[in-house]
């Protein structure tokens, strides 16, 4: 009897622990909301899968507690409800995958419209680079990386001399603007984390990584690093804001460009003094 | 399907081989310090992986006084805090649980349980143990080296595993760690054979493998696994280690470190990460499966009723052994892997968890219509159903890609992975020393404080790691000595963090009663007798307890049944002993 209470008050407890939890998902702020949607599923399912199972065993304990005298069936197996068993799980389990592999599908299908972004993470900052009014980002290796080159762009790349440079400074993004974030590292494995987008990507030195998103809602969203990058990792915080059209054109247009911190020593300067 | 074998006397058949004579120690040091005997060697195994576990579950503690309480314990830095975390977590996997079940468990119930006189290789078994202790002690050490052990996480990821910003990655830390390693894994393999050989060669005269205990069905698939998981480690262990000692780049690409040009180039840090997830993933299962067989032979005895659906739990064993090998991937779904991948690898995932439920119903089932014994090791089993159901449903979260994205790297992930591979197999480890204390000392634990041990632990423990979950969602990183001040976590979190240490501490403590219990009752438990669960299978119907060297007497044991006949109908006990020839068939023997 004891027992079995005590199964069952694990399983009220759990259920009203989730229900009345104030500790739930940020709100979102990118079109990703099919994850959240999927979690809710995902919640859903398994959660009534707990409910019945654990409930049941409460009850086989409370009903086929030892008694003196009590014989315990002999019943080695049952085809039938073995089969039906396999059966249901097989479905719950497809419920769950096929509509998370469709999602998924978007995940990696990048749309063509979509603006690309770099970021670049080293120990323990973020670095941005965002291509200029060529649209196109320039290429960029580690090996080129020097003090006057933080972010190793190939400086005989015309596509690279427009390119803006952020560098200790937040990220702006237009709201309803797709952006493929390119995710580098300079030294070690780094993770850009964003909660409000949900989407996140690790950053894996000597390739580029990416995602994709669409930001929606305007704000303003902590960074932080979310794969272990040494014993800074925990504290390798940004910002990044997701302006309105009109705001982000301004922001936009006070950022220097590559061509123009190689040429202008001051900026260059002041760049330092920043870091 | 298997074939049905009659089960009268007659059906066993004739012996192919002499018996081989055993070794016969001399003197107290072959005895009982460079012994042969599995069941001494079991118990060297256990005692140092659970002394080793004791340090990790103090490690815990000291990563739940950081959270909890952040900023009021000055000697918690961040390089120390990883290096906790990172101990903590490769001793409970590696050290603690992998030892425990196949060291332990493995040399102790194997011989037994098959109905052999001891391991096939009684001298490679003792050199096993005393590899693994060795690897052990190089553990420890890095603890007392310059600039201490490595705070890389138990995942060891180059680049910073072995680069200045990871505390350990340019002193010796990280090179004793991968030297540990890589002996555990000399060591292992050296037992691991013998687990195999025992299984496939070593079975007395009627011991079919459609007979065997599950317990030994749990360790011998699970021993496979680490046999063809662990080369897979070591290979990393030793690659990582010539990445670092001779300035090799096979996952070293072209690197700026602090601004400095390092002269690495060309490697690949992801496939470091195959690497150790072509391994990582079957251990999870290395740990699960020893519990799932002994788990089956709890619940199966104490509610004395036959295991429903043997060959399904049999053959869910093996395919689940079988399938985690093409799982790996789901644990790098954010590391930047192709990610077409990501279809494979959820389909696969979540294809496991097909037999991996089929279990669960199973030992429920198992349950209905027995006559449930509520005494500790039941009680054990009934929290491991619990945890390891709620850790596998998180499982579905985490391994269907998309909504792993969001979840990765969060401690929604830390909560899943304890629940189902840290809580779950400890209580069926806890389980299984009440239920075999019995047989290995001669001498019943005591009960009272069993149970109080149960309910502290169990309750505990969910208390811990249920919460958790919710820090997970809120967003909050794992690996993350402080909360931060980021906007969306609220203060709240902060409050769930001191709760979820005040229940570690709790749990921490009351393990003490278990130590003192495992002492106390060595003298002042209550006799056993040879049989006191009036189980079934051979290690019960020894004639000595605890069984002498040799284990069965002058005859070994002939076998004429499953392991599972409890409650047969007719018979006048409430179980036949797995060697017990009787006039009663149940028919359902396969
Ligand atoms: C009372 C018992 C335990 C407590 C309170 C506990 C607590 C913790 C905590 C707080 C972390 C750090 C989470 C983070 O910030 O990333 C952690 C990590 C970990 N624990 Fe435990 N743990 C316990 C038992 C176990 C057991 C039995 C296992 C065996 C599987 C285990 C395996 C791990 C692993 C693998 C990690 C990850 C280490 C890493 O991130 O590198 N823990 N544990
Ligand atoms: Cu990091
Ligand atoms: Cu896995």
């Amino acid at each position: 009897m004891g027992v079995a209470l005590a199964l069952v008050i694990i399983v009220i407890g759990s259920v009203i622990f989730h229900l009345l939890s104030p500790w739930w998902w940020t709100p979102i702020a990118t079109n990703w909301g099919f994850m959240d949607d999927m979690i809710s599923l995902t919640f859903w399912i398994t959660g009534v899968v707990y409910v019945v199972i654990l409930l049941f065993v409460a009850y086989c304990v409370y009903k086929f507690q030892y008694r003196e005298g009590r014989v315990a069936a002999y019943e080695p197996e049952n085809n039938k409800l073995e089969t039906w068993l396999t059966v249901l799980t097989s479905l719950g389990v497809a419920a769950l995958l096929a509509p998370g592999l469709f999602v998924w599908f978007q995940f990696v299908t990048v749309p063509e419209d979509a603006t690309e972004i770099e970021v670049v993470g080293q120990q323990w900052s973020w670095s941005y680079r965002l291509p200029g009014a060529d649209g196109k980002l320039g290429t960029a290796d580690n090996r080129l990386i020097s003090d006057d080159n933080i972010l190793g762009i190939n400086p005989d790349d015309p596509y690279g001399q427009d390119d803006i440079v952020i560098d200790g400074d937040d990220l702006h993004l237009a709201v309803g603007q797709p952006v493929k974030m390119l995710l580098r590292s300079v030294d070690v494995l780094h993770d850009y984390y964003v909660p409000e987008f949900r989407a996140k990507m690790d950053m894996v030195p000597g390739m580029i990584t990416y995602f994709w998103m669409e930001p929606t809602r305007v704000g303003t969203y902590d960074v932080l690093c979310a794969e272990l990058c040494g014993i800074g990792h925990g504290y390798m915080s940004g910002i990044v804001l997701i302006d309105t059209a009109e705001d982000y054109a301004v922001w936009i247009g006070e950022q220097i460009t590559f061509a123009e911190m190689s040429t202008n020593k001051d900026i260059k300067l002041t760049d330092l003094v920043d870091r | 399907m298997v074939e049905i074998e009659s089960t009268s006397p007659a059906s066993v058949p004739p012996a192919e081989v002499e018996e081989v004579e055993l070794y016969h120690a001399t003197n107290f040091w072959t005895k009982y310090v460079f012994s042969q005997d599995a069941k001494i060697i079991a118990i060297q195994y256990s005692g140092v992986a659970i002394s080793i576990g004791l340090v990790a579950l103090v490690l815990s503690s000291l990563i739940r006084l950081q959270l909890g309480f952040p900023e009021m314990f000055d000697f918690i830095t961040p390089e120390s805090y990883y290096q906790f975390v990172t101990m903590h977590g490769m001793i409970m996997v590696v050290y603690l649980l992998t030892a425990l079940f196949l060291g332990g468990f493995g040399n102790y119930l194997i011989p037994l349980m098959v109905g052999a006189r001891d391991m096939a290789f009684p001298y490679v078994n003792m050199l096993s143990f005393w590899i693994y202790f060795l690897a052990v002690l190089v553990l420890v050490a890095s603890f007392f080296v310059p600039g201490g052990p490595t705070g890389a996480g138990w995942t060891l990821y180059p680049p910073q595993a072995i680069l200045s910003g990871t505390p350990g990655g340019t002193g010796l830390g990280i090179i004793l760690m991968l030297v540990s390693l890589a002996l555990f894994i000399v060591g292992f393999t050296m037992g691991g054979l013998n687990y195999v050989v025992t299984v496939l060669q070593g079975r007395t005269r009627g011991m079919t493998m459609m007979r065997l205990p599950l317990t030994v069905w749990g360790i011998f698939t699970a021993t496979v696994l680490a046999l063809l998981a662990f080369p897979a480690l070591l290979v990393a262990t030793v690659m990582m280690l010539f990445d670092r000692l001779l300035e090799t780049s096979f996952f070293m690409p072209s690197l700026v470190e602090f601004g400095d040009q390092l002269s690495y180039g060309g490697g690949s840090p992801i496939l470091f990460q195959h690497l150790f997830w072509f391994f990582g993933h079957p251990e999870v299962y290395i740990v699960a499966l020893p519990a799932f067989g002994i788990v089956s032979d709890l619940i199966s005895t104490h509610a004395r009723k036959n295991i429903f659906g043997y060959r399904m739990m049999v053959w869910a064993i093996v395919g689940i052994g079988a399938l985690s090998f093409i799982v790996w991937a789901h644990h790098m779904y954010v590391s930047g892997m192709h990610p077409y991948f990501g279809f494979f690898f959820a389909t696969t995932t979540l294809i496991i968890a097909v037999p991996t439920a089929l279990k669960v119903y199973n030992w429920i089932l198992t349950l209905w219509n027995g006559n449930i014994h509520l005494n500790t090791p039941m009680l054990f089993s009934l929290g491991f159903i619990v945890t390891f159901l709620n850790g596998g449903l998180t499982g579905l979260f985490l391994g269907n890609v998309i909504v792993d994205i969001p979840l990765s790297d969060t401690m929604f992930v830390v909560a899943h992975f304890h629940m189902v591979m840290g809580v779950a197999p400890i209580l069926v480890v806890l389980g299984a020393i009440y239920h075999w204390y019995p047989k290995i000392t001669g001498r019943m634990l005591d009960e009272g404080f069993g149970k109080i041990h149960f309910w502290v632990t169990f309750v505990g423990s969910y208390l811990i790691f249920f919460p958790m979950h919710y820090v997970g969602l809120v967003g909050v990183p794992r690996r993350y000595p402080e909360l931060g001040d980021a906007a969306f976590i609220p203060d709240s979190v902060a409050t769930l963090n001191s709760f979820i240490s005040i229940a570690a501490f709790i749990v921490g403590i009351a393990q003490i009663l278990f130590l003192y219990n495992l002492f106390w009752s060595l003298r002042n438990g209550r006799l056993a007798g040879a049989n006191p669960w009036r189980a079934t299978t051979l290690e019960w119907q020894t004639p000595e307890t605890p069984p002498g060297h040799g284990n069965f007497g002058p005859e070994l044991p002939l076998v004429y049944r499953w392991p599972y006949d409890y409650s047969v109908p007719g018979a006048s006990e409430d179980f036949l002993a797995q060697n017990d020839p009787g006039p009663i068939d149940s028919g359902n023997s396969p």
